[in-house]
């Protein structure tokens, strides 16, 4: 019976990762249209969306290969087979040994492998741009991100996640300087990875500046849908990620009912919280030009060194 | 638990090397590993013969030629495993050679690994080879081709097997001597012959250094008085003092690298990979390399095994210097086997990083970590022999169907080449680095190895390693973009070039080779830990102590090296979970029949698209080219041509981009300036005049004769 428990913490956690990611997209632009003056359209909004997605039909370029279309598909798998390993609800998940923190950023890296082949498969100049471009942040954003996560583990001993809670939260709060450079590291990485505003807009549409927007731009349909529940679940798991390094408080340690309706309590609180944040740094900040993004990610690589090296010198 | 094949073998009784320590008593009732690969090598001599005697341009030559190669190098690669997965050790002393100094051989664990990779690549691209060479055009000489590839397979194995240095040179030279006519394989292009000429001149200066370092060695351990120390043996039974250790390693490791193509010694790679065949350059980057690799780890690890840190140091900073430049390079090419030689720089310096946190680690007495940090590199060693060979492969199938080696003629090659295509991408996102596939476990562990850098008591060194770890991501986001570069500029969009209608799938030979290498990749990224469990008698014979105590205890699915509680990751649970839910995902929405349309590219409403319009290799590398484009010497030029009514519609504007190498200007082009300028003035004593000669002579002599 016990594997049966494991089981259901598991399917729970997917579960959580396939519903809430949506509408904490929903709450980031529900704050956003308040936080500049206009009515929202609510936090069911990205429901709507998809949904209305999933029912059309697709309209397929007439020289999209195999590529184009499996890709929608790996996007959202690689994305929730990451959610399955994430510490979200319980700490204790039955799947989290199968991958470590370096996994979880490879697999990431796997997913946007295959949409830079997508966007570059229907042979406009938007989708090739769109993925020299993003292949371009993502080489300056995976040493800073793999820096800031390796000062986290260097202070835990530890690449696997689960430790990494577990260290953190039976340990006590203590305040390292180390985690503070690695936390404001991992928030600028974020927010590049999660194509948020000053690195890329995701609202934009038909600008010279899009990156994600111009490799999806000739899907349509189911493959849509696929990719923009996708890029949600990733927007959410990098803030779950976030959540698990920096604010492991919350997550249950035990499987009990008891424990896991805190931490889902506890999951909503902090969210709700990340989501107020982005929508501060996004309506704060306007799109930066392409070129300024060394110095943008240069920034969050230097925190992150930073960090390592209090690390090394202060503890 | 499933206890898979290697704990089966593993648990054999392991044979002592003393009395396995058998002399040349050919009993062939017993067959041994060591035997069995002497058989195989001499076997290689079957086809070498074949192809003199009958002549290789006919088809049916080609065929039994290269399955005999196929077949011999198997036969190496099961010897190899044999004394690998059983722990054996055996020497052999062959009665050849000089008079008093017979070729030495020893089959340990380490070449047995060697013996494995090389063996795995050569017997897929012996099979390649039957349907590349059958494709060849009958200009070429196809015979030579069939000659010196046997010779240069049966060296490499050799060269792993020597115990001798004066059988490894031997060996070492044949190699690089066949290695050299196969490169200058199209002897009828200058471009060929450059590049030839230019490898032949890396090649030697290295086997000189390498000379110079075993005299060095062999003279310390017996004096420079007798012959004996010769032999391996000798010199790993000595001690050597640092000195003299120093000057041998630092001359044995500038050798090395000039084989394996660290940079700065790299220049040569870019140049012959592309002109030779490209079954050739996919041995001579997935295999010939490695070579090179093995004599640095054999040498370090094996025969001085003491040493001072700053070894590894030296290792390990040329090694990520390699890998940042290596793909850096690589990503601005738009040759495409080019692009695969950069590539192999990159990788080399990967392998490297491991191999030099490896010496680090021994030196400070850490022998666990040490272990965990040569399993990385070798790891990837072999892992890179297959994808690499794989994508050579590919290359190869390319330039057959498109006859063309820049990447901007092509593109929606994967309509034409389905199965080339596949396979390709199999070994782009096996090079990227990427899961589930083998070069993610190599890349990952070696990240493991530099996030231990904690337990180091040197200070600096604590805090330089893990930005090493820095570069190393860096160096693999890279690599992602320049095989998603290579891969989108080839295969998808639309055809750049004319010939799209002539492109056709290559035929069934070359189609198997690769799917067993593309099979293999696949099988090294989701088994890890059996393959880990073969490489830790190679560890325990160099260090004491083995990894799969700890890397076993979750069982063969879970890859856990050192603790459990550091870092684990499951191969086949993440490939699993991946295709569970990507085909559920796939029923679900096709339980409502949705139909698909297919209509003309949108592109925003924007009319009138044409194949100019796509991204291609040059543009798509404009962004990274203009943030690390201070590493290179870059010149570009864009010049409009003459306008007709108004500037603003310009007739034709050209676009001219160079890349080089910054090395070349400030090592190599020093060095021929100073050759030439030395040549000119030794040509003033030369004027052709026979009794001007006779003066010369007579000075000679008589300055001798004072002397004497």
């Amino acid at each position: 019976m016990r594997s049966l428990h494991f089981i259901f913490i598991e399917v729970l956690q997917v579960m959580i990762v396939l519903a809430l990611a949506p509408i904490f997209s929903g709450w980031v632009d529900m704050l956003k249209c308040w936080s500049q003056g206009r009515t929202s359209a609510g936090v069911l909004q990205p429901y709507r969306n998809i949904a209305k997605l999933f029912i059309k039909d697709v309209v397929l370029a007439e020289n999209a290969s195999w590529i184009f279309r499996f890709t929608p598909y790996f996007v959202f798998g690689t994305a929730v087979v990451v959610g399955c390993v994430i510490p979200i609800i319980s700490m204790n998940l039955f799947l989290a040994p199968s991958a470590d923190i370096i996994v979880i950023v490879a697999l990431f890296a796997t997913a946007r492998f295959f949409m830079a082949l997508a966007g570059m498969d229907i042979g406009t100049a938007f989708g090739g741009m769109g993925a020299s471009r993003e292949m371009m942040i993502a080489s300056l954003t995976e040493p800073a991100i793999l820096m800031a996560i390796f000062t986290v583990s260097l202070e835990s001993k530890s690449t696997s996640l689960y430790h990494i809670v577990q260290t953190f939260y039976l340990g006590g709060m203590v305040l390292r300087p180390s985690i503070v450079f690695a936390a404001i590291a991992f928030i600028l990485v974020v927010i590049a990875e999660a194509g948020r505003v000053p690195v890329d807009n995701p609202a934009t549409h038909l600008e010279l500046t899009m990156v994600h927007e111009a490799m999806i731009l000739e899907y349509s349909g189911r493959h849509l849908a696929l990719i923009q529940w996708g890029s949600m679940i990733r927007f959410f798991l990098f803030s779950a990620l976030g959540i698990a390094c920096f604010l492991p408080w919350g997550i249950a340690a035990a499987d009990t009912v008891g424990e896991i309706s805190v931490s889902l309590f506890f999951i909503v609180i902090k969210f709700a919280v990340i989501g107020v944040v982005v929508v501060l740094i996004e309506t704060g900040l306007a799109k930066m030009r392409l070129f300024r993004l060394t110095e943008f990610l240069g920034a969050a690589f230097l925190m992150a060194t930073l960090g390592m090296i209090c690390f090394f010198i202060l503890e | 638990m499933i206890k898979p094949l290697a704990f089966c073998l593993t648990k054999k009784p392991r044979y002592s090397s003393a009395r396995l320590n058998e002399k040349l008593a050919m009993d062939f009732t017993m067959i041994s590993p060591i035997k069995l690969s002497i058989l195989s090598i001499a076997a290689f001599i079957i086809p070498v013969i074949f192809a003199i005697v009958i002549g290789g341009s006919r088809r049916l030559t080609i065929y039994i030629s290269f399955s005999v190669s196929a077949l011999a190098s198997l036969s190496c690669a099961i010897a190899g495993l044999w004394a690998l997965s059983n722990g054996i050790t055996q020497q052999l002393t062959l009665p050849i050679g000089l008079p008093a100094l017979p070729f030495h051989l020893r089959l340990d664990q380490l070449s047995g690994f060697f013996m494995v990779i090389i063996g795995l690549l050569s017997f897929y691209v012996s099979i390649y080879s039957m349907g590349y060479v059958g494709g060849l055009s009958r200009e070429l000489p196809t015979r030579r081709l069939i000659v010196f590839y046997n010779l240069f397979v049966a060296a490499m194995f050799v060269v792993v097997l020597a115990d001798d240095a004066l059988c490894f040179l031997v060996a070492w030279e044949v190699m690089a001597g066949a290695s050299y006519f196969l490169v200058m394989f199209e002897d009828g292009r200058s471009e060929s012959r450059r590049a030839a000429y230019l490898y032949m001149v890396m090649a030697h200066v290295g086997a000189v250094l390498i000379l110079l370092s075993f005299g060095v060695m062999a003279g310390v351990s017996t004096g420079f008085e007798n012959f004996t120390g010769y032999t391996f043996d000798a010199m790993r039974a000595m001690d050597f003092p640092v000195k003299w250790a120093t000057a041998a390693f630092l001359l044995y490791f500038i050798g090395f690298s000039a084989k394996a193509g660290v940079i700065p010694l790299h220049v040569w790679l870019p140049e012959a990979h592309p002109v030779a065949p490209s079954n050739v350059s996919a041995l001579m980057s997935g295999v010939m390399l490695k070579i090179a690799i093995y004599g640095i780890v054999r040498f370090t690890f094996d025969i001085i095994r003491v040493y001072p840190w700053w070894w590894g140091a030296l290792v390990l900073v040329l090694g990520l210097i390699s890998a940042v430049m290596g793909v850096l390079f690589a990503l601005m090419q738009h040759d495409i086997k080019k692009l695969l030689a950069y590539s192999s720089v990159e990788n080399v310096g990967i392998i490297l990083i491991g191999i030099g946190l490896s010496m680090i680690f021994t030196s400070f007495h850490l022998p666990v970590m040490a272990s965990l940090a040569l399993v990385a590199g070798l790891y990837h060693t072999m892992n890179h022999a297959m994808f690499k060979g794989l994508l050579f492969m590919g290359a190869g199938a390319i330039v057959h169907a498109v006859h063309d080696r820049k990447m901007d003629n092509m593109g929606g090659l994967i309509r034409r080449l389905p199965w080339t295509s596949v396979l390709f991408l199999v070994g782009s996102i096996s090079i990227s680095g990427l899961p589930p596939f083998n070069g993610f476990v190599s890349e990952w562990l070696t990240f493991q190895a530099l996030l231990l850098s904690p337990s180091l008591p040197n200070q600096l060194m604590k805090l330089l390693i893990p930005l090493g770890a820095a570069l190393l991501a860096l160096t693999a986001a890279l690599a992602s973009a320049t095989f998603v570069k290579t891969f989108g500029v080839i295969f998808l969009g639309n055809n750049r070039g004319a010939n799209q209608h002539e492109v056709t799938e290559s035929g069934w030979a070359m189609r198997i080779a690769m799917m067993l290498a593309a099979f293999t990749c696949l099988c090294f990224g989701i088994l890890p830990t059996i393959v880990i469990d073969w490489m830790d008698v190679i560890t325990e014979r160099l260090f004491g102590t083995k990894l799969n105590t700890t890397s076993g205890v979750y069982g063969w699915m879970w890859l856990t090296p050192v603790d459990p509680e550091r870092a684990s990751y499951s191969g086949p649970l993440v490939l699993i979970g991946i295709i569970v839910v990507c085909s559920i995902t796939y029923l679900l929405l096709h339980v409502r029949a949705g139909n698909i349309r297919r209509a003309p590219v949108w592109d925003c409403g924007f009319q009138k698209l044409n194949h100019k319009m796509q991204y291609n290799a040059i543009s798509f590398s404009m962004p990274i080219r203009r943030i690390f484009g201070f590493l290179f010497k870059i010149k570009e030029q864009i010049r409009v041509s003459p306008q007709q009514r108004h500037p603003a519609f310009p007739v034709k504007s050209n676009y001219y981009l160079r890349i080089r190498d910054r090395f070349w200007g400030w090592i190599y082009r020093p060095i021929v300036d100073i050759v030439f300028l030395l040549s000119r003035k030794a040509s003033l004593l030369q004027h052709g005049r026979i009794h001007l000669y006779l003066i010369y002579s007579f000075v000679t002599i008589i300055v001798l004769l004072a002397m004497l």
